[in-house]
């Protein structure tokens, strides 16, 4: 009995752990979607952003170095996808997709000396103090490394800012109706490129949470599709960072349970349990989907369209 | 009224699109106090002209001053800030946001936290003294299109704008609502806002104008007092030619029933119901009027006896066959013409030829097809013999639709529904957006099919139009026949109740 609960404490807290990486994900997903910009490279900069993190990492011996450079260079390649999608109005699609394979192999190709190398300094768990001794609680929400404080932190932070504050207004209305938000004033090019940024960084930050917290260290493909359940998840979330914490942690749950349960030694098949996730993905999006139909709380308007000022008709 | 310097100054402005020369160096002012009607045709470039005054376009050349002031307007955030403020034809809202959070989008105030309270105040105040009638609570999409146009209205009001643009502000009301806009627009103006008011409805510029300028063709015409003009004049300005208003038609000889609908009902796209129980009947030789402000059925009507939307339920009849629920192409073949709301998404595809959108009525069969094959010498002389007979301007048969006018595209789109001699005809907007000539020729082909004895269905916003040349009016109200009167000595008020939902206190007389 007492076996059982602490197993199931410790998916749940395991959960928590995969479902960060998604949390900062998808919440950078859903900044960059509410101001209109379908980014479908996210698993490209999730990825690089594990490589770089870990690389710079490993060149410095500081975790925080690295946490930086996967920022960086995940708001970088968003940068790419908001000069094509924005500026040229490339295909937001294309674009994205684009992105994805190229972050994909790039990682790929500048990684291969990294893999094996052990990591000299990763995010630790930071116990608070009290709070920690908590029974259930404790281990369940309090012992965990910064970087999952910082995403409990920041997903009540992005819904207050997407709900009660004037930036946000201006950002759902540039996804919403961007016409509408330039023709009062609103720099509909300036925000997207802002939100397609911030979405790049928070990718960076899960991927480098994937290679210095979760599983610190560098392996090819290390994400495994994890930008692609963060996409999924904005659906799931339908476009709310507080519904963001409640998927992101559910697919945590999945991820962490289905290694524990290898961990069983049980009959069922380990390339079974690795698909579970992705089975997930498939049923939720159906779920979510019909819902969001349901209740009307349908995507951005704008999603997905590029803007012109100047289009005659 | 006038005072010295005028609020609104554009000198030579000129604006080049790809193609179109839309502003060819136009020169227009306006006075603080007083009610400025831009006046012309669908085209002549009054909108152009005037979203280069809110900052929205660029001109290519030319200086605006505003209070005397010369000015860059760079952006529509310029333009806020010296206080113009436009009210689009299509309306520039947030349709999730509520009212309030529409009525302070892109302002600086407040600075970050969004404080609901004092805003609906202020917004309050506004609707209570300009008589705009709005709750800053509701979500855009709840709201009618009267309370929208209100909600953009106040949108400039809290920002303080003294030149208040309004493009083809009425297009969406019923006339009593325009009676309020006006209203209210004559209050402002005599407070001291410079109101510029967008049309090409000539009622409406004698109503409510103190002076008008006439644009044709992307240049001025002229600018007259009010006072000082006729109707009639204003159209030869508009038009560059005399225009006769009257349509003169024959009395209906009475007929058959040829389209019959019973208690129809539909869903909307959304899956509302958009359809609650339509019964009428279309007869030999008439033209049935169906009147309503935008978005009350008409559309789905139009689609459900033309099969391409099904009823849930109630039945529809030609020439007492029933024809419900079939599939398009078998009610087409039953001689039954449709002119769609949207003459290049429905009726024709921009991409193929003239004589390949043509023929898409009848390749199937001979003379045109046979079996897989398309006969392409009976397809050429078809559709010369269409061109000419129609009179559309195009290089020739080969040439792409999207290449046409908007009057050439309908010409196209007529010439092929009336070639299959219709006995009923679907009309949706059939002259919406085309030039004074091009809708004096569809109005003549029309009525020239009722000559013929086919029943016609013609779904309009144009009350006049539809006064003009319908036999009888219906007026749709959410899905729902208010009322059916004959066009002839029908009163504009009484119509203009019933598209704001009043059910005719008689019930229709539907002659047999």
């Amino acid at each position: 009995m007492q076996d059982t609960l602490i197993l199931i404490l410790l998916i749940l807290a395991g959960a928590i752990r995969a479902g960060t990486p998604l949390l900062f994900a998808t919440l950078g997903e859903i900044f960059a979607e509410r101001a209109g910009v379908l980014n479908l490279g996210v698993e490209g900069m999730m990825i690089m952003g594990a490589l770089s993190g870990f690389m710079v990492t490993v060149r410095t011996g500081n975790a925080w170095t690295g946490l930086l450079a996967a920022i960086l260079v995940g708001g970088s390649i968003g940068l790419i996808h908001a000069v094509l999608s924005i500026t040229l109005r490339a295909n937001q699609v294309v674009s994205g997709l684009a992105l994805t394979i190229f972050g994909t192999g790039l990682s790929s190709f500048l990684g291969q000396k990294l893999v094996g190398v052990p990591a000299p300094d990763t995010f630790r768990v930071v116990r608070i103090p009290v709070l920690g001794e908590l029974p259930v609680l404790g281990p369940l929400v309090f012992q965990h490394d910064i970087l999952v404080y910082l995403s409990f932190l920041l997903a009540p932070l992005a819904w207050f800012l997407m709900f009660k504050t004037r930036p946000g207004l201006h950002l759902r209305a540039v996804g919403e109706s961007p016409a509408t938000a330039d023709a009062m004033g609103v720099s509909v090019v300036g925000l997207r490129y802002l939100y397609v940024f911030l979405g790049g960084m928070l990718a960076g930050l899960g991927g480098a949470y994937i290679s210095l917290a979760l599983t610190p260290g560098w392996a090819d493909g290390m994400t495994a599709g994890r930008g692609w359940i963060a996409i999924a998840l904005v659906i799931f979330a339908t476009w709310s960072p507080a519904r963001a914490m409640v998927g992101a942690y559910l697919f945590g749950g999945v991820e962490a349970a289905q290694f524990r349960i290898q961990g069983t030694g049980t009959q069922v098949p380990s390339f079974f349990l690795n698909m579970t996730p992705y089975i997930f993905t498939i049923i939720v999006l159906v779920i979510a989907t019909q819902e969001t139909v349901r209740r009307r709380i349908g995507a951005p308007a704008a999603l997905g369209l590029p803007y012109e000022r100047e289009e005659r008709g | 009224m006038t005072s010295a310097v005028p609020s609104v100054q554009m000198l030579v402005i000129t604006k080049r699109f790809p193609g179109v020369l839309a502003n060819d160096h136009i020169d227009f002012s306006a006075n603080a106090g007083e009610i400025h009607a831009l006046l012309g045709e669908n085209g002549a470039g009054k909108s152009t002209l005037m979203n280069i005054l809110s900052g929205l376009y660029h001109p290519d050349q030319g200086d605006i001053h505003i209070h005397g002031r010369r000015v860059a307007l760079r952006s529509p955030r310029d333009a806020i800030s010296l206080g113009i403020g436009m009210v689009h034809q299509h309306f520039m809202l947030v349709e999730p946001h509520t009212v309030a959070e529409n009525v302070t989008l892109g302002l600086d105030e407040p600075r970050f936290l969004l404080n609901s309270g004092q805003i609906e105040q202020k917004i309050a105040a506004l609707s209570e003294k300009y008589g705009l009638k709005v709750d800053p609570e509701a979500r855009i999409w709840q709201l009618s299109v009267g309370e929208q146009q209100r909600v953009e209205i106040i949108k400039m009001l809290y920002r303080n704008a003294d030149i208040l643009i309004l493009d083809e502000p009425t297009a969406v009301l019923t006339p009593q609502e325009a009676r309020e806009l006006f209203a209210t627009l004559k209050r402002m103006a005599a407070e001291g806002h410079t109101i510029i008011f967008i049309t090409h409805k000539l009622d409406e510029v004698m109503a409510i104008s103190d002076r008008i300028t006439v644009l044709r063709k992307g240049r001025v015409v002229s600018t007259v007092f009010t006072s000082a003009t006729s109707k009639q004049e204003l159209a030869r300005m508009m038009v560059g030619r005399e225009v006769f208003f009257q349509v003169t038609k024959s009395p209906w000889r009475g007929g058959q029933a040829v389209l019959r609908v019973e208690a129809a009902r539909a869903l909307s796209d959304k899956g509302l119901p958009a359809l609650k129980g339509v019964s009428f009947a279309v007869h030999e030789g008439e033209i049935l009027g169906v009147a309503g402000v935008a978005g009350n059925g008409q559309r789905e009507l139009a689609e459900a006896i033309t099969g391409l939307r099904p009823l849930t339920s109630g039945e529809v009849y030609l020439c007492d066959r029933r024809i419900t629920n079939q599939n398009p192409r078998q009610i087409l073949d039953q001689k039954v013409s449709h002119i769609p709301e949207d003459r290049l998404g429905m009726g024709l595809i921009p991409n193929l030829s003239l004589s390949d959108n043509l023929i898409l009525k009848g390749y199937f069969a001979p003379p045109l097809g046979r079996g897989p094959f398309l006969d392409q010498k009976a397809i050429d002389a078809h559709c010369r013999e269409l061109i000419s007979r129609f009179e559309v301007m195009a290089p020739g048969p080969d040439s792409s639709v999207k290449l046409l006018s908007g009057g050439n595209l309908q010409r196209l789109l007529l010439a092929r529904e009336i070639s299959c001699c219709p006995r009923l005809m679907v009309a949706v907007h059939p002259t919406r957006g085309l030039d004074v000539g091009a809708t004096e020729a569809v109005h003549k082909m029309l009525l020239e099919q009722r000559e013929e004895g086919a029943a016609i269905l013609l779904i309009s916003e144009d009350l006049d139009e539809l006064l003009s040349l319908s036999d009888r009016v219906a007026v749709l109200y959410e899905g729902e026949i208010m009322g059916i009167v004959p066009a002839q000595g029908a009163q504009v008020e009484e119509i203009g109740l019933m598209m704001a939902g009043t059910k005719r206190a008689r019930p229709a007389e539907v002659a047999a």
